[in-house]
């Protein structure tokens, strides 16, 4: 009896520590997120390190982003169709696709691939900058790692976030046109008119603020990660993947609250 | 000009620092010698601010280091780093005019492009090199490059960690001379944390012996060869056996 108490105990303890471990680590995270607003807004900035993560995060990540949004617009008409003929509503596919992807597959998706290409890339950089010691050499220099590394990259990712979604929603809702007029046999006329007339300004304005923030948690937590980097090959190597792994799960739980905020009050 | 008190430093269970005591003179060239993980880098890091102390004082002209002005304090300094720690991102006159294109005193882009070749020459690399980078550059071309943006404000302080490790002798041997050379050019202090002994006899001054988180010796170049000290003799020359593990 005393043994299976001890190993309850242990049991408990166990999880206690995994529970403490994982909200300091959200405390950290959040300590991070915080300096690096402070140094967004107070000088000195460095322009040329922003525009360089501009071009980085947003225009190269236009391809997957497009390529995402295409395959996910057309298999979604695919969907509709199809769930729709059981009840003889097929002809709601262009306001469904349009409506989906806006609110959720072009903010989510997009935000899902930035993770997999930005969070990995900005952890890989600034771990391997940790573990060579040029984070400590940007020190040395007189120049604070939070404004030079961590805020153009933060910025960058939530400027560009809402372009790469709106680029992806029409790419998105491209797709299901391409599909319902060529595959489904939809007038083209009648799919756009539908397509316009049941989106409205808030449907795109809230999937462009999820962007926004998806942004903003994919390039905090590759910061994060990065410059907290462990040794060696094996410790970039894991902060890339808590980079991707947390920015992933993040962005789909701020996707429920933000839906939640968006559309249910 | 730099004084150590009592510092200790820990990271988790393992304690690196136990209480070093220290002054490091002005204009003079320290070398700290030292088994592998005894805590060098620990200690130029701490006083740097780069690692903050569990306990004691570090002092810079009779100022805690820890108070005051962090940018005004670090203009003071120089670094070269044991692997260069250049910037993957910016090319070789880039690393070099790095802080010269910063703060209140920076130069415009063009000024700083020709300090930063001048630097470059100093130690020996042409203007050809200058809108190469680093993964470009053999290992000692980038210690050179190192060594060219820790000088290149002409900082008061110059800290050297492991500046030949990784070269061959002829190498380290013209990065050696190089840092004589320029560290009494420029009457900088230089602080140089090493276990080449080559090294320690072509850089130093004065020579201090860390073991165990704590200074064990400290005295001149020829104090040190004459000194019966057994953790020194152990050290400088090479012998397995002695009173420092050969496994630590």
């Amino acid at each position: 009896m005393t043994q299976i108490n001890i190993a309850i105990q242990q049991f408990l303890g166990a999880v206690g520590h995994l529970a403490f471990d994982f909200l300091a680590q959200i405390g950290r995270i959040a300590l991070f997120g915080m300096s690096a607003l402070r140094h967004m807004v107070t000088g000195p900035f460095y322009p040329r390190e922003f525009f360089t993560a501009l071009v980085q995060i947003g225009w190269f990540s236009l391809p997957v982003v497009g390529l995402t949004a295409v395959f996910t617009g057309g298999a979604l008409a695919l969907q509709i169709y199809a769930g729709g003929a059981r009840f003889s509503a097929e002809a709601v596919v262009p306001s469904i696709v349009a409506i989906g992807m806006v609110r959720e597959l072009g903010p989510v998706l997009g935000g899902l691939m930035v993770a997999a290409r930005v969070a990995s890339s900005i952890a890989a950089e600034l771990g391997t900058m940790k573990v060579t010691e040029q984070i400590d050499a940007l020190q040395t220099l007189s120049t604070h790692p939070m404004k030079y590394l961590a805020a153009p990259r933060i910025l960058a990712a939530t400027l560009s976030m809402p372009i790469l979604v709106a680029v992806g929603d029409a790419i998105g809702i491209m797709g299901g046109y391409l599909v319902g007029t060529h595959r489904l046999g939809f007038n083209a006329a009648t799919y756009l008119k539908n397509t316009v007339d049941f989106l409205e300004a808030w449907d795109v304005g809230s999937g462009l603020i999820k962007g926004a923030v998806f942004g903003f948690i994919v390039a905090l937590l590759g910061c994060y990660h990065g410059m907290n980097s462990g040794r060696g090959a094996q410790g970039v190597g894991r902060a890339t993947k808590s980079a991707v792994v947390g920015a992933s799960v993040l962005i789909l739980a701020s996707n429920y609250l933000l839906t939640e905020v968006f559309f249910t009050s | 000009m730099i004084t150590l008190n009592s510092v200790h430093k820990s990271f988790k269970d393992k304690h690196v620092l136990r209480g070093i005591t220290l002054e490091i003179p002005r204009s003079g060239s320290l070398v700290v010698i030292g088994g592998s993980g005894t805590g060098k880098s620990v200690l130029l890091k701490c006083i740097l601010g780069l690692v903050t102390p569990d306990q004691g004082q570090i002092l810079l002209d009779g100022k805690d280091v820890s108070v005051g002005d962090r940018e005004a304090f670090l203009d003071r300094f120089g670094m070269l780093f044991q692997g260069g720690a250049l910037f993957d991102s910016l090319n070789i006159w880039e690393n070099v005019g790095f802080r010269l294109r910063r703060g209140p005193k920076a130069l415009n882009k063009s000024d700083a492009r020709d300090k930063a070749i001048e630097k470059l020459r100093r130690v020996g690399l042409g203007p050809e090199v200058a809108n190469l980078y680093p993964a470009e550059l053999s290992g000692g071309m980038q210690k050179r490059v190192g060594l060219a943006r820790a000088i290149a404000t002409a900082p008061e302080i110059i800290f050297f960690d492991e500046p030949t490790t990784g070269l061959d002798p002829i190498m380290a041997g013209v990065i050696n001379d190089l840092i004589r050379e320029i560290v009494t050019e420029m009457g900088a202090t230089a602080v140089t944390i090493t276990h080449d002994m080559t090294s320690v006899r072509a850089i130093a001054d004065q020579v201090a012996m860390i073991h165990d988180g704590t200074i064990k010796w400290h005295g001149t170049v020829s104090q040190m060869n004459e000194t019966t000290d057994p953790y020194v003799d152990q050290f400088i020359h090479g012998r397995a056996t002695g009173p420092i593990a050969a496994l630590r």
